[in-house]
């Protein structure tokens, strides 16, 4: 099966909104191995100034690659999820991620161009922050590029 | 304690950190991230699909490696910038029922270096596994006061 290439371009708006938390922080450092009390403890997060538990610097690929899943899953796409080799991945935080956001991703696709047999997608998500009245604050922006293995590789 | 901007200098060391990863931490990544690729937990899926075997999800590495750097600094909001190419998978042993790690990462970091405008140090990783860098550029950036 071969990549798409009129995916370039091609953006999903955000859909769900993902709630941040608490347990699901503490979960997700736990998986990580991370220990900083900051995403354990709320007094500890407090005393260093915070709301609430900081999310651990990566937190934001789940909600990343929920929106990622629009477009592997999308059958025009021709993407095989078996054969998905991640092959870069960058985090920039506008601000930190904290118990009790309410997050929501747009997807972009900025990249496709076929390596070998496969397909190397270059994906863009801007994560935003509701707030009460639905208004969106701009929270991080994650970039991955995705190698499809082609057969052999 | 917190680093200070003004007491760093590019290449200053920041430290060391071993992580062990066995197959039950790929299964707890894979349902804390929402990841269930089988190649992270299914040995003849990942034979099937022309890998050498169960790999670590990159992003597992990725997420264990920054520690490092959020516990240097001492507080994990301050790592404001984070990227890594993979370059190589880590292969991970079925160990199951022994106390045996199926792999083991040495992450060890430096500062690369300083923007005084910004108030940002990038601290540059490096880490290991069985003897080959399974990642390449791993860069934070971290704004400190």
């Amino acid at each position: 099966m071969t990549i798409n290439p009129d995916l370039q371009g091609r953006s999903y708006p955000a859909a769900e909104v993902y709630d941040v938390g608490r347990e699901k922080i503490r979960e997700f450092a736990r998986a990580v191995k991370a220990t900083h009390p900051a995403h354990f403890d709320v007094d500890a997060a407090k005393a260093l100034g915070h709301t609430d538990l900081v999310a651990p610097p990566t937190f934001a690929i789940i909600v990343a690659q929920r929106a990622d899943a629009q477009l592997i899953e999308d059958p025009e796409s021709g993407i095989d999820f078996s054969r998905v080799v991640h092959a870069d991945q960058r985090f920039t935080h506008h601000r930190p991620i904290f118990a009790g956001d309410r997050l929501v991703a747009e997807l972009h696709v900025d990249g496709v161009r076929a390596m070998g047999g496969g397909a190397m997608i270059t994906t863009r998500q801007e994560i935003f922050a509701l707030a009460a009245d639905d208004s969106r604050e701009s929270v991080a922006t994650t970039t991955s590029s995705i190698l499809v293995r082609g057969e052999g590789q | 304690m917190s680093p200070t901007f003004n007491e760093l200098t590019a290449g200053q060391d920041i430290g060391s950190r071993t992580v062990e990863v066995s197959r039950t931490d790929l299964v707890k990544y894979a349902g804390a991230s929402g990841d269930f690729n089988p190649i992270h937990w299914n040995e003849a899926f990942a034979t099937g699909v022309e890998l050498p075997g169960v790999i670590a999800h990159g992003m597992f590495t990725m997420g264990a490696a920054v520690q490092l750097v959020t516990d240097w600094a001492g507080d994990p909001a301050a790592v404001v910038d984070f990227q890594t190419r993979f370059t190589k998978p880590v292969l991970v042993a079925d160990t199951t029922g022994t106390p045996e790690p199926g792999a083991t990462i040495e992450v060890s970091g430096a500062i690369g270096k300083l923007d005084a405008d910004a108030g940002t140090a990038r601290v540059d990783l490096t880490v290991v596994s069985a003897g080959q860098k399974v990642l390449m550029k791993a860069q934070a950036v971290v704004r400190l006061s």
